[in-house]
């Protein structure tokens, strides 16, 4: 998966000031995640607490663990790759050690994206770190 | 005569908001309606001149809080038309008040019995009855909804029978806003000796209600629906069916006589009402009753029947969207889908433009899987909508269009 970079991220919204430039950023963001194939959009891979069916997929590759994600929303697709961007492919250590909040912070999520709440990226953030932990 | 909109804006000190940096468009109504000046008022004139407990205390504050709440029981059974007013029970909403009624009903049935319902039932009238039938060993039986959102009659006629102990459906579907005959099915089910329960939650503010005229056995609704606060409703009963009711919460308040080992019941209306009510809320109803008994009803009904019009017609004339519930008699809700596009996606895309709209199930679930969508949006008007509001929806919609596809 080719995903971007936090910082590539935060540089690139530095550039965008108004919100809808800001959507486009995300719905466009989500249209290039690759997704899971439909049979793979299983109850078992269900994150609950999004307004959109969110599903997680998991494992580990060298150490590193891999997340695959898909949402019928697009827009919770592109919310999804910000946090994949800061997941995926690292070590449970680099999970764990990563500092979220900051990271939503400097997005500027609350103000020029999005609530946070009703779209379930929290729900995913906490799965992500259960995994991480129990890892 | 027409409404006066503007007036009734004045009104409603929320709707000057700004959200998102746009001016606010509220179309949830059918999920809470906004709050009346009358109703801000009332709540703060209450804690500021009268607060204190009702029915208990031998002190000037206690009586007077004690005859504004028993007037505002009065101001309920007038607008709904009950018989008498003890048959109005103070509940914490529509949940609540099916809550209490299929706490009974589930003591009261046996194997063999059936308990019909709608497919269009909102969960609090759907989980309710299915619990209640896995309780006592009853049988659930659901109407077929038209595809158009409309009941199946026929089949509601063919499903009723002797064995039917308890009807339950709603007035007005919150996820189609589909109107049912409640008056005639309830006329129906009474024929075959079944109790009928009347989920009122999106009936109430629309029109005028009679539950005389209705002739069903209870009629449950929310205050927040009715521009009244959150946290109060009432279960309307009729008064020989509820003095008979099984209790369902105990405490102070219901009772008649306590001893250690044993207690008695009051009577209506206490005995269904335990504990200190929201003396608050009661009055915040009464006086959303009152300030919405100073509009005509059928200038109320006429202004959201053209919004709903000129929404339907601009639905009709916008690329790709389909409208989920399409029944000839509806109130003022517009549910639809957009081919391609995620219905939380266009509620995303429209709260940035200041259009508050509900996305999802709509408490529906089983009602979404038979329409075969993964939820709706849903626009819902009330009567300080504007045809600008309407406007506004579209216009924000056809930016999402843009945005998404
Ligand atoms: C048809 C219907 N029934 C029941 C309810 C439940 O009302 P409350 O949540 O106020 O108890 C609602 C509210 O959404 C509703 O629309």
């Amino acid at each position: 998966m080719n995903l971007p970079s936090t910082d590539e991220i935060l540089d690139d919204l530095a550039f965008l000031d108004d919100w809808e430039q800001r959507y486009q950023y995300i719905i466009d963001l989500g249209k290039a995640l690759p997704g899971l194939p439909e049979e793979q959009h299983k109850d078992e891979y269900l994150v609950r607490g999004c307004q959109s069916n969110v599903w997680l997929i998991s494992e580990e590759k060298d150490g590193k663990l891999q997340f695959h994600v898909d949402s019928d929303a697009v827009i919770v697709q592109g919310l999804l790759t910000l946090v994949l961007a800061a997941y995926h492919d690292k070590t449970a250590e680099q999970i764990l050690a990563f500092d979220i909040d900051q990271y939503f912070n400097q997005l500027d999520l609350e103000n020029h994206i999005t609530p946070t709440r009703g779209n379930g990226l929290r729900a995913i953030v906490n799965k992500i770190q259960t995994i991480a932990k129990a890892h | 005569m027409t409404l006066n909109v503007a007036q009734i804006r004045d009104q409603f000190p929320i709707l000057k908001r700004q959200v998102n940096g746009q001016p606010l468009v509220y179309l949830d109504n059918a999920a809470t309606t906004q709050k009346p000046q009358a109703v801000i008022d009332a709540l703060v004139d209450y804690y500021t001149q009268c607060n204190s407990n009702v029915h208990r205390g031998a002190h000037y504050l206690s009586d007077e809080a004690t005859k504004r709440y028993e007037a505002a029981r009065k101001t309920v059974a007038a607008y709904i038309n009950a018989g008498r007013s003890e048959e109005v029970i103070w509940t914490s909403g529509t949940t609540e008040g099916i809550n209490l009624v299929a706490n009974g009903v589930a003591q009261r049935l046996k194997a063999g019995d059936e308990v019909l319902v709608t497919e269009m039932e909102h969960h609090a009238d759907l989980v309710t009855w299915q619990q209640a039938c896995k309780r006592s060993g009853a049988t659930l039986k659901v109407v077929p909804i038209h595809d158009s959102g409309e009941l199946n009659v026929d089949a509601f006629h063919q499903l009723l029978s002797d064995k039917t102990a308890f009807v339950a459906m709603p007035h007005v579907s919150n996820a189609l806003g589909t109107i049912n005959p409640i008056k005639e099915l309830t006329a129906a089910a009474k024929a075959k000796g079944a109790l009928v329960l009347i989920d009122g939650a999106q009936g109430v503010a629309h029109g005028a209600i009679d539950v005389q005229d209705i002739g069903c056995d209870f009629y449950a609704f929310s205050g927040h629906k009715l521009f009244g606060p959150t946290g109060i409703g009432v279960l309307w009963g009729r008064y020989d069916v509820l003095a008979e009711w099984p209790v369902w919460l105990v405490g102070g308040e219901m009772i008649a006589t306590v001893s250690y080992q044993d207690a008695t019941w009051g009577e209506l209306p206490n005995r269904l009402e335990a504990g200190t009510p929201n003396i608050a809320g009661v009055i915040g109803l009464a006086a959303a009753i009152t300030w919405l008994q100073g509009l005509n009803a059928k200038d109320i009904w006429a202004h959201e029947q053209a919004l709903l019009k000129r929404a339907t017609e601009l639905a009709e004339q916008t690329q790709g969207l389909r409208i989920i519930g399409t029944a000839p008699n509806k109130i003022g809700v517009l549910s639809f889908v957009i081919e391609g596009i995620h219905p939380a996606d266009i509620g995303f895309i429209l709260d940035k433009q200041g259009v508050a709209i509900r996305t999802g199930d709509h408490c529906a679930q089983p009602l979404m899987k038979r329409l075969g969508v993964p939820g709706t949006a849903r626009a819902s008007f009330s009567i300080y909508n504007t045809m600008d509001d309407v406007e506004a929806l579209f216009k924000a919609i056809n930016k999402a269009q843009m945005m998404l596809a």
